[in-house]
This record gives structure tokens, sequence and C-alpha cells, in this order.
């Protein structure tokens, strides 16, 4: 907790803050980290191998075999989201599954899933993207930063 | 009869003539699966959504309940009921298959004992003869709507807890056999600024302490005087906690006489639930099942359940509101 919101504690609830702290099991950070690695790298090198296959055995450039490879990994993502097994490995693996693509398609696959029962348009439709939505959105706001920064600087080089 | 600041006794002493818990799959990998009256291999229950399961659940402990008392629905004058879903749907929908007059109520997970509480007080004071004391949650419904989707893979701090498929209910009655209700201490909601919903345990822990203390204050008697007390579900990290800080109280529990429902639900060998169970169905299944049928053996005399609850909504913790807190103490005791 930031020292920031801790000043808004009362002084009784502060010393219960670290009463509380010391008798708690902390997040196994390291530990954490170490599967996270393994996880995500295992991913990233199974998506080495889709590209790679994509490569060898289509007519695709190391540019054009990025589509199929992210579509396979949101195939697969979504298909172990489905069989509920991703929130298994998710709880192992941490950031290692949230990260990469696959994670991204697990969010919003899982909540199309949870909302179902709300039918398709109040629930799938709907609720979707309540997870993934604020990636896109700050995505998208970010692409365009990037891009006016861009622009600018080539405006002004230009000239 | 109120007794000192917040605590009633119950002269007439309601008894608990019959109890009815279903559970579902992960409680019937638990320690206490042989304590359910009914359990359930499907999280489903055969319906088309989480929550019209867990109304399902909490109709069937209705059911059964008033089964095993030899009653018929219209026997039953009140039904007390609450749960963790918005607008307490799960409690109001069983009530509308009931048919028989209802109060709504929330507290969280402490919704348990409140129920019972406010029951026996109907009973004693003779406002009604036979009325149905229930809870329930069910775990996908209730991550539905305080967390993330059941599928959505995030890691959870090992301070995280598993909300208990289950129902819970109890009837009680002026007369009749059965262990007995005769005190109960109502809390008051305690905040100690815990933010985080990954650590109920440690938000909960200073309501079930102040709820203890308080019982004990209004009844001058001492932890000696029961057998068992257990709290509701605070899990491995709050019952640590309320334990030392029970102790900094000067009121020391003796380690084999203090538990908690959460803790026992679920065995070590199912790390998925992380530090316990919690929700509605914790407290009142582990109550209405296994602690009771201890009591009906004569392995207990006396029983304290102090159920806690965290009285959050997603939208508070989202508006960065600290977690208040309430717990309710409930003294049973059964004489051979």
């Amino acid at each position: 907790m930031s020292n920031k919101k801790k000043k808004k504690l009362t002084p009784v609830q502060q010393q219960y803050h670290s009463f509380s702290k010391a008798r708690e099991p902390q997040r196994p950070v390291l530990l954490n980290v170490i599967r996270a690695f393994l996880a995500g790298g295992t991913i990233c090198l199974l998506g080495q191998f889709i590209q790679d296959f994509f490569l060898w055995n289509f007519n695709f450039t190391e540019k054009t075999a990025g589509d199929p490879t992210v579509a396979v990994l949101i195939l697969l993502s979504v298909i172990l989201t489905a069989s509920g097994v991703y929130d298994h490995i998710a709880q192992w693996a941490g950031a290692g599954t949230a990260v990469p693509v696959t994670g991204f398609a697990n969010s919003i696959a899982s909540a199309a899933i949870e909302h179902r029962s709300e039918g398709f348009v109040l629930g799938v439709g709907a609720s979707m993207f309540q997870l993934a939505g604020s990636v896109i959105v700050f995505g998208v706001f970010a692409a365009f930063v990037v891009v006016l920064i861009k622009t600018t600087l080539a405006l002004l080089g230009g000239s | 009869m109120l007794h000192g600041h917040q605590t009633w006794v119950f002269p007439n002493k309601p008894s608990i003539v019959s109890t009815a818990t279903v559970g579902g799959p992960f409680e019937a990998e638990g320690p206490l699966a042989e304590d359910f009256d009914l359990l359930h291999g499907d999280l489903w229950l055969g319906q088309d959504s989480y929550e019209k399961a867990e109304k399902k659940m909490l109709e069937e402990a209705c059911e059964m309940a008033i089964q095993k008392a030899g009653l018929q629905k219209q026997d039953i004058q009140f039904f007390l009921s609450g749960d963790l879903m918005n607008q307490i749907i799960s409690s109001s929908f069983a009530a509308r298959t009931l048919a028989v007059p209802y109060l709504g109520l929330y507290g969280a997970c402490s919704s348990s004992m409140e129920s019972l509480t406010l029951g026996c007080l109907i009973v004693d004071s003779g406002s009604g003869n036979y009325v149905l004391c229930g809870t329930s949650s069910h775990n996908a419904a209730a991550e539905k709507q305080y967390r993330y989707p059941t599928e959505y893979g995030s890691q959870k701090p090992p301070t995280a807890q598993w909300t208990v498929t289950g129902a819970g209910v109890a009837l009680l009655s002026s007369k009749g056999e059965g262990p007995r209700v005769t005190s109960a201490t109502i809390g008051r909601v305690v905040d100690m600024g815990v933010t985080d919903p990954f650590n109920m345990g440690s938000a909960m822990a200073p309501a079930a302490v102040d709820t203890i203390t308080a019982h004990f204050r209004d009844l001058r008697i001492s932890p000696q005087d029961y057998d068992l007390i257990a709290t509701g579900d605070l899990g491995r990290v709050g019952h640590r906690i309320a334990g030392d800080l029970l102790k900094k109280h000067g009121l020391e529990i003796p380690e084999d006489r203090f538990t908690d429902c959460g803790i026992l639900i679920y065995s070590k060998d199912q790390p998925v639930v992380l530090a316990g169970g919690s929700g509605c169905g914790c407290s009142a299944t582990v109550t209405y099942g296994h602690i009771l049928n201890r009591v009906k053996k004569g392995e207990l005399k006396k029983v304290l359940i102090v159920a806690t609850g965290a009285l959050l909504s997603p939208l508070s913790y989202q508006q960065k509101e600290s977690i208040p807190c309430v717990a309710h103490a409930v003294s049973i005791e059964f004489n051979h």
C-alpha cells in the first residue's frame, strides 16, 4: 500500500495494518516471476514454432506469417478457456499467461461465456469486452498519441 | 431480552428442530462431505445459469428442512433469508417458491447468523411458531458478480478465499426437540481500512473480535463456557489474525476450541481454495451440518457461532472504498 493511501487511515487503522501484514502470507513474488517467465516463454516459443510452420509449409513471408500465428494462438486460448482449463493454468503462470495474446483472448472468451445466460444482445454482446475494453480503448489512444508525435516530428524534420 | 449493550438472551430458548444443508462439487471433495444432506456433482444443478442454480439449492434446503421436521409448507409462518446476489435474488426467488411470509436480509456472509438471530427473536417473543432461516451462496455466481468471469485467467494471492457453493437452512420452533439457541450478540460495523477484496480474512477479523469480546462482556462469561467457538469465514489468514487480536485484548481462547468454518469445510489438499472458504453458504452449511451434528451427538454441549460478513460491493471497491465488516454471534446449546 502506498504512503499516500496510508495517510488517510487513522492511527488505529495503521496499527492494525502492520499487525495484520505480519500475519498474512505474502505473494511469492520471485516464484511468480520465474513461473511467469517460464509460462510466457513457452507460449512465445510455441508461437515461434507455429510461425515457422507457416513459413516452411505455406507461401508466407516473415512479416505476413504473424497474422495466422496469432490466429492459431487465439484459437488455442479460446479452446482452453471454453474447456475450463485456462484459469487453472493462469493461477500457476500469473502474468505468463496474461501478457501474451492468449491472455487477451481469454479475457474476451471468458466474459462471453460468463454472460451467455443473459442472452446474446444484453449478455454476450454487451459484456464481451468488459475486461478487454480498457485494453482496446487505451491501446487505440496510445497508438493515436504515438502517431501524433511521429507525424509532428516528420513535419518538423521536413520543413 | 437485552443483556448488556448488544446481546439478546432468549428466555424461552427457541429450538432448532431441523436443519438441511446442500453443497456443490467442491464441498463434496472436502472433509465435511458426510455432514451434508445433499451434494451436487454439477455446479449448474441442471439449470441454465449459476444464479438459478443457487436459488435451486436454497429451495432444496428449505424443502428438506421442512420435510425433516415432519411439517408442511403451510406450517411455516415466516421465512428469513439472505444471500450475496444483487438484490438478494436467490432468497427472494426461493421465497416465491415457498410462498411463505418472507423477510429478505442482507449481511453478506453474516446473513446466516443474522437470519437465525432474528428468527429466534420472532419465536422467543411468541410472534411465530415455526420460522425458517436460511442462506445460500454459489461460487461461480459470486465470482461473476464480485470479481472476474469464472474462466478468466487471473492469479489470486494466497490470502484470497473460495466462495462456498451451498445452502443451509434451520427451522426454529418454540417447542420441540433439538439444539436450543440461548443468546445472540449483534455486531457493530467495523472498518479497519482494508481495501483488498482478495484479503477478506484480515478485513473481517476485527469485526469478529469486536463481537466476540462484546458477547463475553455483555453476558459476563468466559471462553471456558463454550466447547467450541467458530467464526464464519475468516479463513486461515483471518483466523490467525483474530486469534492474536483476541490475545492482545486479553481474551485468550484455547486453540482447540477456536476454529473457523472456512478452514473446516475444505481440506489442505484442495489448493484452489487458497486461504479457505467464504460466503453465506460457508458458515450456514458448516454450522447447520457439521457443528450441529457434533452437538447432537453430544461431542459438544455449547457452541458459539460468529458469522462474519464483508459489506462491500464491486462498485464500492472500484471507487476505492475500504471494506466495512460485521459479525453476529449466536450461542447454541444442547442438553441431552
